[in-house]
């Protein structure tokens, strides 16, 4: 107990400086999730309707899901150097294969019967995409994005090793000067952040329901 | 790769750490997995509850998770298979329990009715039949843990994230990409063999690859 007082003493502190910090993880995070969105939806749906490029790109990214997060983001640094575009880029990259995967399966997990009767109906491929598959495919999109965040809210604290700051500052200079105090008033909030975007993507998936008219 | 060359036995060691570091995760997450799944197969009520703490615990981030350990179990190997085996538990679990509850009722029913005791029941019928999913379950945890254990060096816990992170504080390229490298390779070799065992498990059962 004594140690979170003093992390809380620490924080009180250092309230600027704190809130700085969480400002970074939290711009540093979304960011990275927008970007990787806005590139690897298009590309799951392209893929989804060609399944020869799909094998290969799908295995491309299982495989690459392989590689831990902490050499990807590592590796930013030789070629990027450091600071926040490095770490950014990392990051995004790490978002990469969940969001990617998921809108894949998503897609090509919708009944054939129900595309079949919205042809039959007379909707245009476009219309069969954007009024029946996308939305059947939302549950898997979300997961696959409610993987992405927790992995890339958890990872932009490894951003800070490559000068990305964020609440990873904590943990590095709590550790440089051995106290654990100082380490807690990083990694308390790290995990909260995490939780509250794993519960939110939940909640999200929990209330998404395909309206019925 | 002129790191890699020029000091083979530092890396060689270090790779014979992570991978120690990922075995002792694998046995001590099979010691409570394997009897706590098997729990839950019994008593349906019991999932709900568990496996909701079990992910609350595998979202909280690695590095936190570590330094929450510190006051507890100081500096170490110790505290980073602790947090490892914790983050197992739901990979492990989840897919033995899966493995454990898709067994046709019919088929345990033939063992009761040729004689087979509890104990006989789960040697010889459920565990064979729960085995793929439980590899499949230890594949998961063996790439989890080799990821992870990478950032358990900031710990002191050794293996191949110490080349990373005494890359990245050197600005030493070549060490940071021997690193990624040996990781990497160390994460692809435990994904083939394991699942290497996995179709071996599986042909055990259907007397055919699947």
């Amino acid at each position: 107990m004594d140690l979170f007082l003093k992390a809380f003493e620490y924080y009180m502190d250092n309230q600027s400086f704190f809130w700085n910090a969480t400002r970074q993880h939290l711009v540093l995070s979304s960011f990275a999730m927008v970007i990787s969105l806005l590139i690897a939806l298009p590309i799951g749906i392209w893929i989804a309707k060609r399944t020869g490029i799909a094998q290969v790109v799908i295995n491309v990214f299982n495989a690459f899901r392989v590689v831990p997060s902490l050499a990807i983001l590592f590796l930013a640094l030789p070629y990027l150097g450091l600071g926040f575009f490095p770490s950014l880029i990392a990051l995004t990259v790490l978002a990469f294969p969940p969001v990617l995967i998921n809108t894949y399966a998503g897609i090509r997990g919708v009944d054939a019967f129900i595309i079949e009767a919205a042809v039959g109906m007379g909707m245009t491929k476009t219309q069969v995409m954007s009024k029946i598959e996308i939305p059947l495919a939302i549950p898997a999109i979300v997961t696959g994005i409610r993987i992405a965040s927790v992995e890339v809210i958890s990872s932009a604290t490894l951003a800070s090793f490559i000068g990305g700051g964020g609440l990873g500052d904590f943990i590095t200079r709590g550790f440089a000067l051995y106290d654990v105090p100082i380490m807690l008033v990083g990694a308390i909030p790290v995990a909260l952040l995490a939780l509250t975007s794993e519960s939110f993507w939940s909640l999200f998936l929990r209330r998404y329901q395909i309206p019925e008219n | 790769m002129n790191y890699l060359v020029n000091n083979f036995n530092v890396v060689a060691e270090l790779f014979l750490q992570h991978l120690q570091l990922t075995l002792a995760v694998i046995f001590f997450s099979l010691l409570i997995g394997i009897p706590l799944g098997l729990l839950l197969a019994r008593i349906r009520w019991l999932r709900g509850p568990v496996m909701s703490v079990l992910g609350i615990i595998y979202t909280i981030p690695s590095l936190s998770f570590f330094v929450l350990l510190i006051p507890i179990f100081g500096l170490g190997t110790r505290p980073a298979i602790v947090a490892l085996t914790a983050y197992a538990q739901l990979l492990l679990i989840r897919n033995w329990l899966v493995g454990l509850t898709t067994i046709e009722p019919a088929v345990l029913e033939a063992a009761r009715g040729m004689g087979l005791n509890g104990w006989q029941r789960f040697w010889q019928i459920e565990f064979p039949l729960a085995l793929p999913m439980l590899l499949a379950g230890i594949r998961l945890v063996a790439l989890s843990s080799i990821g992870i254990g990478t950032i358990a060096a900031f710990i002191n816990a050794g293996g191949l994230g110490v080349l990373l992170f005494q890359g990245v504080i050197t600005a030493n390229y070549s060490k940071i990409f021997t690193g990624a490298l040996a990781v990497t390779v160390l994460s692809f070799a435990a994904n083939y063999f394991i699942r290497y065992l996995e179709q071996r498990a599986e042909f055990r059962i259907y007397g055919k690859r699947i």
